[in-house]
């Protein structure tokens, strides 16, 4: 009996921590949904904030939180993918740089955000866009201050273990009797890799690349001291333009507004607006890694 | 049987090999093994799991190049020129030297396109002369009757037996002097296995053929000539007729008439 109990109460106590957790979930979504839904409209998604951030709308911010994720994922998809290669596919297994670059790798996803923030702001913006200036611009301020093109290079970094990672499971799944049938059919290992195996990996890579967007997308700390801007009603236009984002225009309105009740409205929008945009990207994500699993099994039937 | 007249394809001499499995000692899959392969024959190896055929085989096209921690010594001559060789021309030789392994593995691209994949790797990029051999490869495999209005469908959705001829068909449009294959019909069904060994026999009127099996009786079928691998030595080789009837050794004998294996 007394054994029955404790097992009622294992069970009891599991469900209860999972519900929790939904719960926790549910709460925000509806808060969020119940107080947000009313703030959004086309003015709200296409207008520049107006009237000391009480009305107007975040257009700027989803055009800057847009162009600064496509950007990001230009930079961060080709140089993850090809380093995921060289690790699974060209590296010895004993080969010491592939050791250091995978622990690398994995202490890079364990820095702070805001390290990379600052690392943005003293290596790109202070570092290479000064010399950029000096050498091209003859000194002239162009590249030597935040902008977009720093911000999305930043965010890269910070979302590029993501991306190895997840290429890297999607290489090693392709089985290795694939890669000898193309060997021994006298196909060179460029060719194996990019013509066998990377198309059959395309899943799982294309999977990688959305789980760094949904990432990068929502980070706030890296992009604060190199390219965010407080308020700009122009879109940027250059790449070393200053750009308005979904998620640090919450924490603006959240913490510099003069009347946070009256801005509380606008905040709720535009938290729903960021939800929504980092759903709709693991929703595909999903829909991508399905339909790729769905594939790898007809090759295995 | 004129097999004795048969031109020497591929000889092979004091052939060791070894593995070395993570941390551990090394192990020998191959102790000193000495073998002459005929042009156009079909040489059948046989032997208990785990006894070195396997191996043997991918050290005639190098595939054990991809396994880690393998080391090869001695010579594999193919017409007097050692492959092993430092700096010999690796993908040069799996031209040369096809192999079709246990299970079929079908790119998932068109059956056109697996057919033509080594051909464009090799750089051709003729539409009719890669069309010709495709068709060809096709035809010499036995599949071009079953394939032949649904080039384009996907070739994950052949069947396992005409995925196996698939493969062949693929390693063929190469036109390689030499075909290796490991169990070939381990994974199909008895008449796609019947299929493939009429097959072989018909591929043997321009290929050398080695072939790796555990049926002895498959052996007897398609094969001149059989080796019998035994604990990673190469106990008997021999024409098949003479192995199966008069063995020289007593462990060949014990093995064909299943005292063990």
């Amino acid at each position: 009996m007394n054994r029955k109990i404790r097992d009622t109460a294992l069970v009891v106590a599991t469900a209860l921590a999972a519900l929790v957790v939904v719960a926790m979930l549910a709460v925000i979504l509806l808060d969020v949904v119940r107080s947000g839904a009313s703030a959004i409209s086309w003015t709200f998604l296409t207008q520049p904030p107006s009237g000391g951030m009480q009305s107007g709308g975040v257009g700027p911010a989803i055009f800057g939180t847009a162009a600064l994720t496509i950007l990001m994922t230009v930079a961060v998809v080709p140089v993850g993918v090809v380093t995921a290669i060289w690790l699974t596919e060209y590296a010895a297994p004993d080969s010491r740089l592939a050791r250091y670059v995978r622990l690398a790798v994995s202490n890079l996803a364990g820095v702070p955000s805001i390290v990379f923030g600052l690392f943005g702001l003293g290596f790109f913006v202070q570092t290479l866009g000064r010399g950029v200036d000096k050498v091209a611009f003859g000194g002239v301020v162009t590249y030597g201050k935040p902008g977009l093109i720093w911000a999305a290079l930043t965010l890269a970094i910070l979302t590029m273990p993501v991306v190895i990672v997840a290429t890297e499971e999607a290489l090693r799944a392709v089985p290795r009797d694939l890669r000898d049938a193309s060997l021994a059919l006298g196909a060179t290992k460029f060719q194996t890799t990019f013509y066998v195996v990377v198309p059959q990996a395309m899943g799982g890579i294309l999977t990688s690349a959305i789980l760094a967007v949904s990432r990068g997308a929502g980070e706030v700390a890296p992009i604060l001291f190199t390219g965010a801007a407080y308020f700009l009603a122009e879109l940027p236009t250059h790449l070393n333009d200053q750009f308005m984002n979904l998620g640090y225009h919450v924490y603006v309105l959240a913490t510099q507004s003069p009347d946070v009740d009256k801005t509380r409205p606008q905040l709720y929008g535009t938290v729903l607006v960021l939800l929504l945009l980092t759903f709709l990207l693991n929703l595909l994500a999903v829909v991508i890694r399905v339909r790729a699993r769905r594939a790898s099994s007809i090759a295995r039937a | 049987m004129p097999t004795a007249a048969l031109p020497t394809k591929i000889e092979v001499q004091n052939l060791n090999v070894f593995y070395r499995a993570e941390k551990k000692a090394e192990t020998q899959a191959l102790k000193d093994v000495a073998l002459e392969i005929r042009d156009r024959e079909v040489l059948a190896l046989i032997g208990p799991s785990g006894c070195g055929k396997s191996t043997f085989l991918r050290v005639l096209n190098r595939m054990n190049d991809t396994v880690p921690g393998a080391r090869v010594e001695g010579r594999v001559l193919l017409e007097g020129e050692d492959v092993l060789a430092k700096g010999y021309d690796v993908v040069g030789l799996r031209r040369r030297v096809g192999m079709v392994f246990q299970r079929p593995q079908p790119f998932p691209k068109s059956i056109f396109d697996n057919v033509a994949f080594g051909v464009r790797a090799h750089g051709l990029t003729d539409k009719n002369e890669i069309v010709r051999r495709v068709e060809s490869a096709l035809g010499r495999a036995a599949l071009w009757d079953e394939v032949k209005d649904r080039l384009e469908a996907s070739a994950l959705s052949l069947s396992g037996g005409q995925a196996q001829r698939l493969c062949i068909a693929r390693a063929l449009a190469v036109e390689p002097e030499v075909l290796l294959m490991d169990e070939p019909t381990s994974a199909l069904d008895p008449i796609a296995t019947a299929r493939l060994e009429e097959l072989i026999h018909e591929l043997r009127a321009d290929l050398t053929i080695v072939i790796v099996t555990h049926s002895m009786q498959q052996a007897a079928r398609v094969s001149q000539r059989t080796g019998f691998f035994y604990m990673g030595n190469l106990i008997e080789v021999g024409p098949t007729k003479q192995m199966f009837t008069r063995p020289r050794e007593n462990k060949t004998e014990d093995y064909i008439s299943g005292r063990f294996g």
